[in-house]
């Protein structure tokens, strides 16, 4: 395992393309946090506004970068025929699997909470200048304050749970473009999917099993009780979805040929 | 020149490769089959909220219809007489206000910009008839409207105000004076088919007051009656008013106005709207671009299909014996973009097609209302749709062209179409950014799917979440095309610059 995961690390850093995309997942998460706290207003007290998920919009932006990272991490390798040298070496292939997501979320939880750091000390800077006051309720942006530093965590796992359900839904699709468009679709399709549903209890029922809904619960610091799911559970329901593309990933790596 | 070098050539070799690749028709087969089950399953998981007592739905999904079809608010308090043939009716307006109270408690003065009072003439009082008023409004100074979405503005805004309507005929002018002497033209509008005899007079109505509240993921509003209160003198009445007195009535609403002659004028007090019902957020019907949801699904499969198309020549290494075979590489990449725009045109089309009509049988079956549009709009939209898909999937192949790696362009091009729609209509931003995102990123060309027009003359949520684009329909789909033009610029560039 301890050679498996040196094997894996040293191809992914290696890749031309890994340093850049981490690069690119800090610098994306936190341009779109700061235009987003930039762009949000609090007028007064009661403004229905949740600080710590403004200064963390860039989340939804920074896991396409992530999605990328992982699907290369093993779409790459089926691209250019290298799975089978790596297979040939290391004969088990869970183990092979099992490193490369090991590595794969390594990375991410480090870009993911540079990221996430830089958004929250963004948003503590900006926010206060749009309404974000004390005197509205809102007490500036802090790392001290017990909610907040579950948004803040919860969003690094965010990161790296969607890395882990690219890297199996890479093994499973085995093409690196398909499965950024299935990773994408499942992050993406389920809100717009629930925009124009109109019973409630299917409204409810997407919120709870959609990866980027439910999982991005774990972002909310104010007004808890009107959320779709619990924000750990919501994370919970990532992490289902992680383990589930992990699962069949194994399965699928084991019953085919490479 | 020889055939065989043609652009017709070059056509034929990329369509074969195309269609003899497995991965590619299974993905666009699997973008056409989205687009139809996703609508069909938005359809499937909705249900009318609420319902009536024999399983039908109740009066509130079954709206009043205007002359168009289209669902409208009809009420108000109506100081009427009979009117038969030409003729007009002229009144001053010497105040119109409104007062509310939000808690049950002592009203309060509370004039909405659309508290109306003024001079009508409607076919019946039928709640949805047709009709032509000149009203004087809280906000908006004298305005001529009809049949619920027409508006054209006058240029008076002051008390008190001279209004006349003169029919002849099945038109109707409206006139506005500031004196009773000088008349101004507003404006004159036809009203087909208007009967020999309607009904005419004075009328006052206030609709809701809308407070609207954003909060992220959802406006939340509360909203309360205002009751109008209009008082009219100098009557005048030209032509054949065989009646003696004025009829005091409301049409539609729930019937809390009044209507008081006195010596020298009437006083109309009445609350509603005349106007067209806006759509809004989980409103209470279905539009055609709600049939076609799916189309999010199908435009991801397009541009992985499109992307790969081109990063596939650089993987295999096709791609110098595609160069070899047309050294000219521009046109080479105008052959792949002519191919992969047809072939996904063709592909959102049918699949449109078939998905319209399906979920409106499925949305008809269980009792939704369903917004009427003309048959143009629903055309534009079903095109649109098919165009939007096309030019995605060219912008994806020029992507994938300056990328040459398929991963990142996929990423690239899906980030930019789909993240910032879901940003406007689903995350913390409020409508302001909202906006902006859809006018500079190439999600804009969705607007190419809005069926609804915005009404001036209805105070409502305009936001991209209930529906509503900042940019036109072309304007908006000229924003992706503008990107994909860019896109390829760049792809011609480096490809004939970069060794292959």
């Amino acid at each position: 395992m301890k050679e498996a995961l040196r094997v894996e690390w040293t191809k992914l850093r290696t890749l031309p393309g890994t340093g850049w995309l981490l690069a690119a997942v800090v610098l994306l998460t936190v341009a779109l946090g700061v235009v987003a706290s930039s762009a949000v207003a609090c007028s007064g007290v009661g403004c229905g506004q949740d600080p710590a998920k403004i200064s963390l919009t860039g989340i939804a932006f920074g896991q396409a970068v992530v999605a990328v990272l992982a699907v290369l991490a093993v779409g790459g390798e089926y691209g250019t025929g290298m799975i089978r040298v790596t297979f040939a070496a290391l004969p088990r292939r869970s183990t092979v699997l099992v490193a490369k997501a090991a590595v794969v979320g390594a990375l991410v939880l480090v870009a993911g909470a540079v990221a996430v750091l830089v958004s929250v000390l963004a948003g503590r800077l900006i926010l206060p200048g749009n309404g974000f006051t004390e005197a509205h309720g809102h007490a500036v942006l802090s790392l001290a304050d017990g909610p907040v530093v579950r948004a803040a965590v919860g969003s690094v796992l965010y990161l790296v749970l969607v890395g882990l359900l690219s890297v199996g839904v890479a093994t499973v699709v085995r093409d690196a473009a398909a499965a950024i468009g299935v990773v994408l679709g499942l992050l993406y399709l389920f809100p717009i999917v629930a925009a124009v549903v109109s019973d409630p209890d299917w409204f409810r029922r997407l919120q709870r099993i959609s990866p980027m809904t439910a999982g991005l619960a774990v972002q909310a610091t104010t007004d808890l009780a009107a959320l779709p799911i619990s924000p750990w559970a919501g994370l919970g329901v990532l992490g289902l979805w992680a383990a589930g593309a992990l699962l069949v990933g194994g399965l699928v790596l084991r019953l085919r040929d490479a | 020149m020889s055939g065989r070098d043609g652009f017709g050539h070059v056509l034929r070799a990329e369509w074969t490769k195309l269609r003899t690749v497995r991965g590619w028709v299974f993905g666009l087969v699997a973008a056409a089959l989205v687009i139809v089950l996703m609508g069909l399953f938005a359809a499937a998981a909705s249900t009318v909220s609420c319902s009536g007592p024999d399983g039908k739905p109740c009066a509130g999904s079954t709206p009043t219809r205007g002359p168009g079809g289209e669902p409208v608010v009809d009420a108000f308090s109506f100081a009427h007489r009979s009117f038969t043939g030409d003729g007009s009716i002229t009144a001053r307006v010497t105040s119109l206000s409104a007062v509310s109270s939000s808690d049950g408690g002592t009203p309060v003065a509370d004039t909405q910009p659309w508290t109306k009072g003024g001079v009508i003439i409607k076919e019946s009082t039928t709640p949805g008839s047709p009709y032509a008023a000149l009203t004087l409004t809280g906000g908006h100074g004298v305005r001529l409207q009809h049949n619920f979405t027409g508006d054209i503005a006058g240029t008076l805004d002051a008390l008190p105000s001279w209004l006349r309507l003169t029919r002849s005929g099945d038109t109707i002018t409206g006139h506005e004076s500031a004196d009773g002497g000088t008349w101004h033209l507003v404006g004159t509008v036809r009203l087909p088919g208007l009967p020999q005899t309607v009904r005419a007079g004075l009328f006052a109505t206030s609709p809701h007051h809308e407070v609207l509240t954003e909060s992220f993921a959802s406006t939340s509003g509360t909203s309360y009656p205002t009751m109008a209160t209009a008082e009219f003198d100098r009557i005048g009445l030209q032509g054949s008013w065989p009646d003696r007195t004025w009829t005091r009535g409301t049409v539609g609403g729930r019937g809390g106005g009044a209507v008081e002659v006195t010596a020298d004028g009437v006083t109309v007090r009445g609350e509603g709207d005349i106007a067209p019902i806006v759509a809004g957020r989980g409103g209470l019907g279905k539009t055609v671009e709600g049939r076609l949801v799916g189309a999010f699904a199908g435009l991801i499969a397009v541009i992985v299909v499109a992307a790969t198309f081109m990063t596939s020549e650089y993987r295999r290494g096709l791609i110098r014996t595609s160069l070899t075979a047309s050294p000219r590489r521009g046109r080479v990449l105008a052959a792949k973009s002519a191919v992969i725009g047809a072939v996904t045109f063709v592909t959102g089309l049918v699949a449109a097609l078939v998905a319209v009509p399906l979920v409106r049988a499925v949305e008809e079956d269980k009792g939704f209302f369903l917004f009427p549009v003309p048959t143009a709009v629903e055309v534009r939209v079903i095109v649109g749709t098919a165009a939007l898909l096309s030019v995605a999937a060219v912008l994806s192949l020029a992507v994938g062209t300056v990328l040459r790696r398929s991963a990142g362009a996929v990423a690239v091009v899906i980030v930019a179409i789909v993240l910032p729609y879901i940003l406007a209509i689903a995350s913390v931003l409020p409508t302001g950014p909202s906006d902006w995102l859809l006018r500079i990123t190439p999600a804009a060309a969705f607007a190419v799917q809005q069926s609804l027009p915005e009404y001036q003359q209805v105070t409502a949520s305009y936001a991209p979440a209930d529906g509503y684009f900042p940019l036109s329909p072309l304007g908006g789909f000229a924003v992706l095309c503008g990107y994909a033009a860019v896109a390829l610029g760049v792809a011609v560039f480096v490809l004939r610059r970069r060794d292959a």
